[in-house]
C-alpha cells in the first residue's frame, strides 16, 4: 500500500526532503504531497542576494522534481491529529500518513513604532527583495537614495550590500558593540567595520532604532544615538524565529526559544509527526543555517524508508558571501571551550584579521576567526576538532597557510552545508567527473553556500583534473566578476585592483585583460598613465606586432568603402616608408614592416588625411564588412553599406574580451558573409535581420538569428545590448560563440535577456554603450597630440634614430618582405 | 659592476613603472632593461630566443609564482628578471647585464 507523506513548506530544506525521497524511496512506498505558502517553487535562499544582480529568479530555482505533487501559493492552516488530515488555505482537506513542518522560520520585527509603514520590509523572500526594489525605484529624489537595515549579523550585512547593488547608500544599525557579533570578535569586528565602510556601507554599532517616522516619500529613523537617518526604505534584519505556530496549536511541544521540539530521529511528540530544517528545536537548539536542515532531511528520509539514522549534530561554521570582504568563522570562534588558547595575527596595514583558537595543549584546532582574507577558510574549517601538526601560528600565518588538501584525511568533510567528505569527492573524481559543475551534481557538493568550492577545484588539481575560473595566479575572479568588482567598486587602476583583490604583481593574462575592461568602462586613453604598462605590445604601441618586430598599419576603412584620395594617401604612405601592402580579409589594407620609431611619422600622415585606428591589433571591434547594397547590386533590399558604416562608426573602439567582427548584406544572397560573425546584419524586403555568435577561424560557425525584421533603431539598440552584455558577462578571450554556447539557456537565454529584457538592465546596456559612443576618440590621434605618448615610440632610449640592426629585409613580388632572423636559438617547441 | 664597464646611460624617468625599453650598446648588443614596480632595474639581452626578434623590451613585466619576470610579446616566454632564466623552459635563458641606478640615471654595462 502507498502511504502518503505531506510536506509543509516548500523552502530548500522541504525541498531537499522531497528529493532525498525520491532518491531513496525505490520501491515507490511513499506518495509524495507538498504544501507550499509562497508562489514559486523551492528556491536558493542562500544565494538570495544574488537575485539583485539579474532579477531572474529562475536563476534561484531549485531543480523540478519528478513525481513530487507541489500545491504552490497553498497555506496548511489547521492540522487534525485524530484524523491525520490537513486543512489548506484553499479548504481542502490532505490526508496523511506521515507528516513533516518544514515551515522555516519569519524574519524577527522589533516593536519600533513606525515599523509597519510603507517603506520597511524584511529580507527573506524573493517577493520582499522585488517589494524593496520597487520602493527603491518609486523613491526618486535629488542626490544619492539611502536604505537602513536594522541589525549587523550576517544577513544584515548582506541585505546591505543587496542595497549597494540597487544604488543606495546602505546604513547598517547594529544594537551590539560591533558587527556580527555572533560569528566574529571584537579584534576581528573593527577590521571588518573598516572594510565595509569602504564598501560605501555607514555603520551605528550600539544603538537602535527609536522611532521610525515617514516624512513625504522618505522615511526618518531616530536612533537612540540620538543620529537621525533620512532614507528611502528601511530593512529589517534582526534574527529570525522559527515558524512553529502550527506545532503550537495543536499541542505539540516546542522550545523555550521557539521551534518544534523533536528528537534525535526529528520526530515530534506525535509519532507521525516530524519537523525539520530550521522550525525545529532539537537538542534545545534552533539552528538557523541549511546544513543543519538538510542533515535533518535526510535523517527523515532515512527513518521514513525504515532507517534508524539520526542527527549528527552541526557545524555552524560562515562566510560572509559579500564580494570583496572576506569574513569567516568556524568552530568555537570564541574560544568557549575550556583552557582553549588563543593565536592572533592582526595586521592592520594588510587589513587581515585572523585567529585560531586551539585546545589547551595546542594539539588540536577548536575554530578560528579569519577578517579580510578568508582564504584559509577551507582548509581550516574541515581540520576542526583534528590534530594540526607542528606551531599553530602557522595556520594562518602570512602567506604561511599552506595546509595541502592531501594532508587531510579522507573522512574530512569538505562540503558541510551537504555532509560530503572528502572521500565521497575523491571517489566521485575517479568515476569521471571532471569539474566543479560535474563534481556538484553527483555529489551535490558546493551546491548550497559555495563556500567549499575552492577546496573542490583543489582536490580536482590535486587529482590532475586542473578546473579554474580564476583569470590567473594573481586573480581567483573570472573575467566577468573582475569586471562587476572594477564595475561596483569604482577602481579605476590596475595596482588599487591587485593590492585589493588580488595578489603578486600581475602578468601577461591579467594585465591586458584589466586594461580590456578598463578600457570598457571609458577609464581615457588606452595609454594614460599606468594603463599604458598593462598593454599587450600591440596595444602598447597600437600596432600589430609581426615575427621580425616590427609592427603592421590598419586604417580603419568604415564598411569597406574609400574614397581614391584616401586610397592615394595609404599608397603614397606605403611607398614613401617601404611599407609591404595587401587587402585584407577585413576588405581593408594593411601595411607591413613599419619599426617602432617609425609609426608615428605614418600614423600622423593618415590622420592628417582624415583617417584613424583600425584597431586590428586590439581586442576590439574590427570591421563591419558590407556589400554594395541597394545602391549599385540589382538584387539589394536596403542599403547595407550605410548600414555597415554607421555600425563600425557606433562600435569602433569598443574593447571586448575577444575581437568582434561584423558585416551587413543587402539581401538574403549574403554577399558580405555577415553569418560568420559575431554579428552579422541582413537586410530583409521589411527591415533587418541580426545574426549573433557566428566566427570563422579556428572552429568556423554560422551566427544564429536572434531577431527578423526589425527597423533600423531597433536593429542597433539590440546590437547595443548584445555587445554590452557580451563584454560584461564573458570570459577573457571568449568569443561570442563561445560565450552564447557556455551560457545557461543559451540563445533563448540571451534573447530573454537583451529583447525581453528580463533582467532589467536594457537600458543600463544602453547607456553604457551610449558613453562609448559619446566618449569615442582616435587613440592614434591621442598619442599624436601627446609628447609623453610619444616618447615610447623610439627604438632605442639611448639612440632614438638608430634602426634596430636585427631587422633587415628582401623583395618578392616588387615588395619588401622581411629576412628570416636566421635559425632560431631554440627551436619552438 | 664598476663605472669603467658602463657603457650606456640614460634618465630613469624614461623608464615606466612595471615596462621595459631597449638600449644599444656598442657592437650591436640590444639590451632590455625593465624597471618594476619598486623602482627595481634589471637588465636582460632584448632578443628573444625563441623568436630571435628583438622584443624582450616590449614585453609585459610582472611575476610568475612570485618569480619576477618579463614576458616575450613573441610567444609569452616568461623571463625571470633576476637570472635571465625562462621560466617555462629553464634550459633557456636571457643573457644579463649589469644595471643599476644612480641619481636617477640608468648605467648599463658590458658583460
Ligand atoms: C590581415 C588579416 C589577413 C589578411 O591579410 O587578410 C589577418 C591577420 C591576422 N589575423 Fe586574422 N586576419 C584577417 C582576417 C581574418 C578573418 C576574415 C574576416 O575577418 O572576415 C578571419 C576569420 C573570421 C573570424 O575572425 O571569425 C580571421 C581569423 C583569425 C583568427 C581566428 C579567430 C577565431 O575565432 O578562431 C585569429 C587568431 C585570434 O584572433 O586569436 C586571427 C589573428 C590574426 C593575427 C592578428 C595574428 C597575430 O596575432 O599576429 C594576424 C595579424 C595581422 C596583422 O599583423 O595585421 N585571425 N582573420 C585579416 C585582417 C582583417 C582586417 O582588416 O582587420
Ligand atoms: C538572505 C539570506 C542569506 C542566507 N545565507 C545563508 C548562508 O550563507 N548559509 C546558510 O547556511 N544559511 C543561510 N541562510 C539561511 C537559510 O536560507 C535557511 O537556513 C534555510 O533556507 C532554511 O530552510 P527551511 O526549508 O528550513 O526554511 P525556509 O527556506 O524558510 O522554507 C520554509 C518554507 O515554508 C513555507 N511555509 C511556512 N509555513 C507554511 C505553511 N503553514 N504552509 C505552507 N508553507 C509554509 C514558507 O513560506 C517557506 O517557503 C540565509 C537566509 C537568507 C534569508
Ligand atoms: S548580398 Fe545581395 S545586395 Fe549584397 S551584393 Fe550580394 S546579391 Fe547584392
Ligand atoms: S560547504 Fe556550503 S556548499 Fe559546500
Amino acid at each position: 500500500m502507498t502511504r502518503t507523506l505531506v510536506v509543509v513548506g516548500y523552502g530548500m530544506v522541504g525541498h531537499r526532503l522531497a528529493q532525498a525521497m525520491r532518491d531513496r524511496d525505490v520501491n515507490g512506498a511513499w506518495r509524495i504531497e507538498v504544501l507550499a505558502e509562497e508562489p514559486r517553487p523551492a528556491y536558493d535562499r542562500v544565494a538570495l542576494s544574488s537575485y539583485v544582480d539579474t532579477w531572474n529568479a529562475d536563476d534561484l530555482t531549485l531543480p523540478d522534481i519528478d513525481g513530487v505533487h507541489v500545491r504552490l501559493g497553498e497555506t496548511a492552516l489547521e492540522i487534525d491529529r485524530e484524523k491525520r488530515e490537513i486543512i489548506t488555505s484553499r479548504g481542502e482537506r490532505v490526508h496523511y500518513d506521515a507528516l513533516v513542518l518544514a515551515t522555516g522560520s519569519t524574519p524577527f520585527v522589533p516593536p519600533v513604532p513606525g515599523r509597519d509603514l510603507p517603506g520597511c520590509f524584511v529580507y527573506r523572500t524573493i517577493e520582499d527583495l522585488d517589494a524593496i526594489r520597487a520602493a527603491v525605484e518609486k523613491a526618486d529624489r535629488p542626490g544619492r537614495r539611502a536604505g537602513m537595515v536594522l541589525g549587523g549579523g550576517l544577513l544584515g550585512l548582506e541585505a546591505a550590500n543587496a542595497l549597494r547593488g540597487m544604488g543606495l547608500s546602505p546604513h547598517v544599525v547594529e544594537l551590539a558593540p560591533r558587527l556580527m557579533p555572533i560569528q566574529v570578535d571584537e579584534g576581528g569586528a573593527g577590521l571588518l567595520k573598516n572594510l565595509v565602510q569602504k564598501l560605501d556601507l555607514t555603520v551605528h554599532t550600539g544603538t537602535s532604532a527609536e522611532v521610525i517616522e515617514r516624512d513625504g516619500g522618505r522615511m526618518i529613523v531616530k536612533l537612540t544615538s540620538g543620529v537621525e537617518l533620512d532614507v528611502d526604505v528601511v530593512v529589517f534584519s534582526a534574527g529570525i524565529r522559527p515558524r512553529d505556530d502550527l506545532a503550537r496549536r495543536m499541542g505539540l511541544a516546542t522550545g523555550a526559544r521557539g521551534g518544534v521540539v523533536v528528537d534525535e530521529g526529528c520526530r515530534t511528540d506525535d509519532e507521525n509527526i516530524y519537523a525539520i530544517g530550521e522550525c525545529a528545536c532539537i537538542d534545545g537548539m534552533v539552528y538557523g543555517l541549511v546544513a543543519p536542515g538538510y542533515a535533518m532531511a535526510e535523517v527523515v528520509a532515512d527513518r521514513l524508508l525504515g532507517g534508524t539514522a539520526t542527527f549528527p549534530g552541526a557545524d555552524t561554521s560562515t562566510k560572509l558571501k559579500l564580494l570583496g570582504v572576506d569574513v569567516a568563522s568556524f568552530g568555537d570562534a570564541h574560544g568557549a571551550t575550556e583552557g582553549a588558547l588563543e593565536v592572533v595575527f592582526n595586521d592592520a596595514v594588510a587589513g587581515t584579521y585572523a585567529k585560531v583558537v586551539v585546545s589547551d595543549d595546542a594539539k588540536t584546532l577548536l575554530g578560528g576567526i579569519l577578517v579580510g582574507d578568508a582564504s584559509a577558510y577551507t582548509m581550516l574549517r574541515p581540520m576542526v576538532g583534528r590534530a594540526i601538526s607542528g606551531d599553530p601560528a602557522a595556520l594562518i600565518a602570512p602567506a604561511g597557510t599552506d595546509v595541502a588538501m592531501g594532508s587531510l584525511p579522507d573522512d574530512a568533510q569538505v562540503c558541510s552545508c551537504n555532509a560530503v567528505t572528502k572521500a565521497t569527492i575523491k571517489g566521485a573524481i575517479a568515476g569521471g567527473c571532471a569539474d566543479v559543475p560535474g563534481l556538484k551534481s553527483c555529489t551535490k557538493a558546493g551546491t548550497t553556500c559555495g563556500s567549499c568550492v575552492p577546496m573542490l577545484k583543489q582536490l580536482l588539481a590535486e587529482a590532475g583534473v586542473e578546473q579554474s575560473k580564476a583569470l590567473c595566479e594573481h586573480f581567483e575572479y573570472s573575467r566577468a566578476e573582475l569586471f562587476e568588482i572594477i564595475r561596483g567598486t569604482g577602481i579605476r587602476t590596475f595596482s588599487e585592483l591587485i593590492a585589493k583583490h588580488g595578489k603578486g604583481l600581475g602578468c601577461d593574462l591579467c594585465k591586458p585583460a584589466v586594461a580590456s575592461i578598463l578600457a570598457s568602462l571609458g577609464n581615457g586613453h588606452v595609454l594614460d598613465g599606468e594603463q599604458a604598462s598593462l598593454q599587450d605590445t600591440n596595444d602598447h604601441f597600437l600596432a600589430n606586432l609581426q615575427r621580425n618586430g616590427t609592427y603592421s598599419v590598419v586604417p580603419r576603412i568604415p564598411g569597406g568603402e574609400i574614397t581614391p584620395d584616401k586610397l592615394m594617401v595609404i599608397a603614397e604612405v606605403a611607398r614613401d616608408f617601404g611599407l609591404y601592402t595587401k587587402i585584407t580579409g577585413g576588405q581593408r589594407i594593411d601595411l607591413f614592416g613599419a619599426t617602432v620609431d617609425q609609426l608615428p611619422h605614418i600614423w600622423r600622415r593618415l590622420v592628417d588625411a582624415g583617417m584613424e585606428s583600425g584597431h586590428a591589433y586590439g581586442k576590439a571591434l574590427r570591421t563591419v564588412k558590407s556589400c554594395v547594397g541597394t545602391t549599385w547590386c540589382r538584387y539589394g533590399v536596403q542599403d547595407s553599406v550605410a548600414m555597415a558604416i554607421q555600425l563600425e562608426l557606433r562600435y569602433r573602439g569598443l574593447r571586448s574580451p575577444h575581437k568582434l567582427k561584423s558585416a551587413v548584406s543587402g539581401c538574403a544572397r549574403e554577399c558580405a558573409e555577415a553569418r560568420g560573425k559575431d554579428f552579422g546584419v541582413i537586410a530583409t524586403e521589411h527591415g533587418w535581420n541580426l545574426y549573433v555568435g557566428g566566427n570563422g577561424g579556428f572552429k568556423p560557425r554560422h551566427a544564429d538569428l536572434l531577431v527578423s525584421d526589425v527597423d533600423s533603431e531597433t536593429l542597433v539598440r539590440l546590437i547595443d545590448r548584445f555587445l554590452m552584455f557580451y563584454i560584461r558577462t564573458a570570459d577573457r578571450l571568449q568569443r561570442t560563440a563561445a560565450w552564447i554556447e557556455a551560457m545557461e539557456g543559451g540563445l533563448d537565454h540571451l534573447r530573454e535577456v537583451i529583447v525581453d529584457d528580463s533582467l532589467g538592465i536594457c537600458a543600463e546596456l544602453e547607456a553604457a554603450m551610449e558613453r562609448h559612443v559619446g566618449t569615442y576618440a582616435d587613440e592614434w590621434r591621442g598619442v599624436l597630440e601627446d609628447p609623453e605618448k610619444l616618447a615610447r615610440f623610439t627604438s632605442f632610449v639611448n639612440a632614438p634614430g638608430t634602426p634596430d640592426p636585427t631587422i633587415t629585409f628582401r623583395e618578392e613580388r616588387g615588395q619588401r618582405v622581411p629576412v628570416q632572423l636566421g635559425i632560431p636559438e631554440v627551436l619552438s617547441r | 659592476m664598476t663605472a669603467t664597464t658602463t657603457s650606456v646611460v640614460f634618465p630613469l624617468a624614461r623608464l615606466q613603472p612595471n615596462r621595459g625599453a631597449a638600449v644599444l650598446l656598442p657592437g650591436e648588443i640590444q639590451v632590455a632593461v625593465f624597471r618594476t614596480h619598486d623602482d627595481q632595474v634589471f637588465a636582460l639581452s632584448n632578443i628573444d630566443p625563441f623568436a630571435r626578434a628583438a622584443v624582450m623590451s616590449r614585453g609585459i613585466v610582472g611575476d610568475r609564482g612570485g618569480v619576477p619576470v618579463a614576458v616575450s610579446p613573441m610567444h609569452k616566454n616568461a623571463f625571470d628578471l633576476r637570472t635571465g632564466v625562462c621560466v617555462d623552459d629553464p634550459d633557456v635563458s636571457l643573457e644579463v647585464y649589469p644595471v643599476r641606478v644612480d641619481a636617477g640615471m640608468v648605467m648599463v654595462g658590458a658583460p
